[in-house]
């Protein structure tokens, strides 16, 4: 099971990459960037996972003690989130901007940076 | 004075709180009173780090965030842990910073308050990444300056070539970073641990397996792809193309050289003694000596201005590289003064190139053959600038580099840098002598497919008339600061802290402490002065061959167009280079 999910995560991010390397659309590519990122939240949940333990958070249901899945892992997928969204959005912006101003979005039809 | 423990914070923190500043003011405060806030900011920053190299001088200054601090075999806190090494590179940040906003201050037309808090935030990332002691922290640190880095590359919105070059910068740093992130979770899975010196203390009972060799690999190829090493290297010179003249200042004096830095870092508190030392040794110097050269090759043939001096970049980070990889305290002593001579001088000829845009709107370098003639003394500026880059004493990338290649104890070390940085020096005097004396005979300015011209770079702004004294002062105060690098004091004993793993980790988690190590001597010898003259004589060669030679043998041409070809602004390649670079770091930690 643990295996599966690393190899999931190693496989998303390889993948991502790939798909930025192939890729023949700029909103492809940052996407395939978002895709090579989702990988790293599976590595970094399948970490923490603990088979048949809850949630970190002790209460009525589940007194201290209770094994739980480390909280570290899922603090540093939540952190890995914010700077996805913000790096994407950023990235997507700069997509509209290539759009407008070189009136394409196909890597190979830019030509303003060479040598 | 207050408790030195809340510095480190107030390091980071102070940009934070200036760049929250400006952007809440910034529609009600006028121009001039923005950037002297963000002036102030930066200057405050620049303050608290000077004050922590000072306090640091008696020891490291440890800071668990919100009171965790570590019991006996346990330590869950992040932490932040400041020796003299990491105080200087932050008051290298924070001096660059106070240099470019200073110098923006006459040099932007419009800018809202955006700029200014962006630059903030981009020095809040490079300071947090360098005083942190934790590794995840240190990622955070590193998506946070890519963050702004990439907006801040990309400033001009308008121009195509722009958003291009941030979007190249953007892509290949994130696919970086996310490989870091992989190599961290790895580590993680591993040992438990997120903290340098918890990290030290779990492996140092593993040994070299595989796990651990990966996890390495893959962290440092997102330092790598931040230093822009070969063959990681492409976005660097699209992004500071495409950047003002003031941020690239920033992009190549220090973000760039922090890569480096982490490898160090990294390498030197975590994995030092874990992995084979001859196999760290070989990587590192292979793909240092690769840039070196590459980068050389790359400058001399550009004729966008500041492509060169990005391609010069690139060049010195091998450099740097080459120093970190003799594995030895005089190396990091060395890195450490060719790091902040070579941010000042390469900030200075930025400025200038900068100053040429705005003048005659291009930085193509046979377009403006002679033109800048009556600009003798930005032009004396310039010509020194370029000398300072190949080496000439008493500027502290001659000492910087005499100590690295001491440190490497290599003749033909000592030859690849030498020719590597005469060659960059040779280029930038070229253009000197080119666009402000008219030198040689005029160059066609017939343009080629295959090579960025910049004719048609969007100016960042226009400046009638005299240079404003602002703008002065910031090109004078980095030229001086390239002078004052060559004679920084305490630098062995800092390099040797750097360097000594236990004291580290003893300091950190709270444990006894060892025998101070002895510090290597690092002053000028007579044959760093010799050298360095040798590296000047050999750069006025390369100018001069530059300005008279103008055919080119056939087969030199093809391979040169091939070369260039090669950097094709294409983020597909560049992603598959990536790629290819981390398997072959890999494969060399593999061969040993």
């Amino acid at each position: 099971m643990s295996l599966f999910a690393y190899g999931t995560g190693f496989w998303l991010v390889l993948v991502g990459i790939f798909g930025v390397v192939r890729s023949r659309n700029l909103i492809h590519s940052v996407v395939c960037v978002s895709v090579a990122q989702s990988g790293t939240y599976v590595i970094l949940l399948a970490v923490g996972y603990q088979r048949g333990a809850v949630a970190p958070i002790f209460g009525p249901g589940s007194p201290p003690g209770t094994p739980v899945v480390d909280p570290v892992v899922q603090a540093m997928a939540l952190t890995d989130i914010v700077v996805s969204a913000t790096v994407t959005a950023l990235l997507l912006a700069l997509v509209i901007q290539v759009a407008k101003r070189h009136g394409t979005v196909v890597p190979d039809e830019l030509h303003a940076l060479r040598g | 004075m207050a408790d030195p423990n809340a510095l480190p914070a107030a390091c980071v923190a102070a940009p934070v709180v200036g760049a929250c500043v400006l952007l809440a003011l910034g529609r009600l405060l006028p121009r001039w009173a923005l950037d002297a806030v963000a002036t102030a900011f930066a200057v405050v920053g620049l303050t608290v780090s000077l004050l922590l190299l000072h306090v640091t001088s008696g020891g490291r200054v440890v800071e668990w965030a919100g009171g965790w601090q570590p019991r006996p075999r346990l330590a869950v806190g992040i932490v932040l842990v400041v020796d003299q090494a990491n105080a200087a590179v932050a008051a290298l940040v924070f001096a660059l910073v106070s240099a470019a906003l200073l110098f923006g201050w006459r040099y932007f037309e419009s800018v809202h308050a955006h700029y200014q808090a962006l630059v903030l935030l981009f020095a809040a990332g490079m300071a947090g990444f360098t005083l942190t002691g934790d590794l995840f922290d240190m990622f955070v640190f590193f998506e946070l300056m890519g963050a702004a880095a990439y907006a801040l590359a990309a400033f001009k919105i308008e121009d195509p070539e722009s958003v291009q070059g941030g979007l190249n910068f953007g892509v290949v740093n994130s696919l970086g970073a996310y490989l870091t992130l992989t190599g961290v979770a790895v580590l993680y899975a591993h040992t438990g641990q997120l903290g340098l010196p918890q990290l030290a203390t779990a492996l140092s009972g593993h040994g070299s397996d595989p796990l651990v060799l990966a996890s390495f690999a893959l962290i440092c190829t997102g330092w790598l792809v931040k230093a822009a090493i070969v063959p990681f290297h492409f976005w660097l010179a699209d992004a500071h193309a495409v950047a003002p003249a003031p941020v690239c200042v920033l992009f190549s004096g220090v973000m760039a050289p922090l890569g480096c830095y982490g490898l160090a870092r990294l390498y030197w508190v975590v994995f030092h003694g874990v992995l084979p030392d001859s196999a760290v040794h070989h990587a590192f110097l292979v793909l240092g000596v690769a840039t070196a050269v590459l980068g050389s090759v790359m400058c001399v043939t550009q004729r966008h201005i500041k492509r060169l001096l990005a391609y010069s970049t690139i060049t010195h980070i091998g450099v740097l590289l080459i120093g970190v990889a003799a594995l030895n305290s005089l190396g990091i002593a060395g890195t450490g003064v060719y790091l902040a001579g070579h941010a000042a001088v390469k900030g200075a000829l930025f400025l200038l190139t900068g100053l040429l845009l705005s003048r005659y709107r291009s930085v193509d370098e046979p377009d403006l053959y002679g033109r800048a003639r009556d600009h003798r003394l930005a032009g004396c500026a310039f010509v020194l600038g370029a000398l300072a880059l190949a080496g000439l004493p008493p500027f502290g990338t001659a000492l910087g580099k005499s100590l690295l290649d001491d440190a490497g104890a290599s003749v033909s070390l000592t030859v690849v840098t030498l020719t590597a940085t005469a060659v960059t020096g040779g280029a930038a005097l070229r253009v000197a002598l080119r666009v402000y004396f008219g030198v040689g005979p005029a160059p066609s300015s017939e343009s080629t497919s295959d090579v960025a011209s910049g004719e048609d770079e969007e100016p960042d702004t226009s400046t009638p008339g005299p240079t404003p004294p602002t703008m002065v002062a910031a090109i004078a105060l980095l030229l001086a600061g390239g002078l004052a690098a060559g004679f920084v004091p305490g630098l062995g004993p800092a390099a040797a802290a750097f360097t000594d793993q236990h004291a580290y980790v003893a300091t950190v988690l709270g444990h006894a402490g060892s025998a101070v190590p002895t510090p290597p001597e690092t002053g000028w010898t007579e044959s760093a002065v010799l050298l360095g003259l040798l590296t000047v004589a050999l750069a006025v060669l390369v100018a001069v061959a530059g300005l008279y030679v103008r055919r080119v043998p056939a087969w030199l041409r093809s391979g040169l167009t091939g070369l260039h070809r090669v950097h094709s602004g294409h983020i597909g390649d560049y992603a598959a280079w990536l790629v290819f670079g981390a398997a072959a770091f890999a494969g060399l930690l593999l061969l040993g």
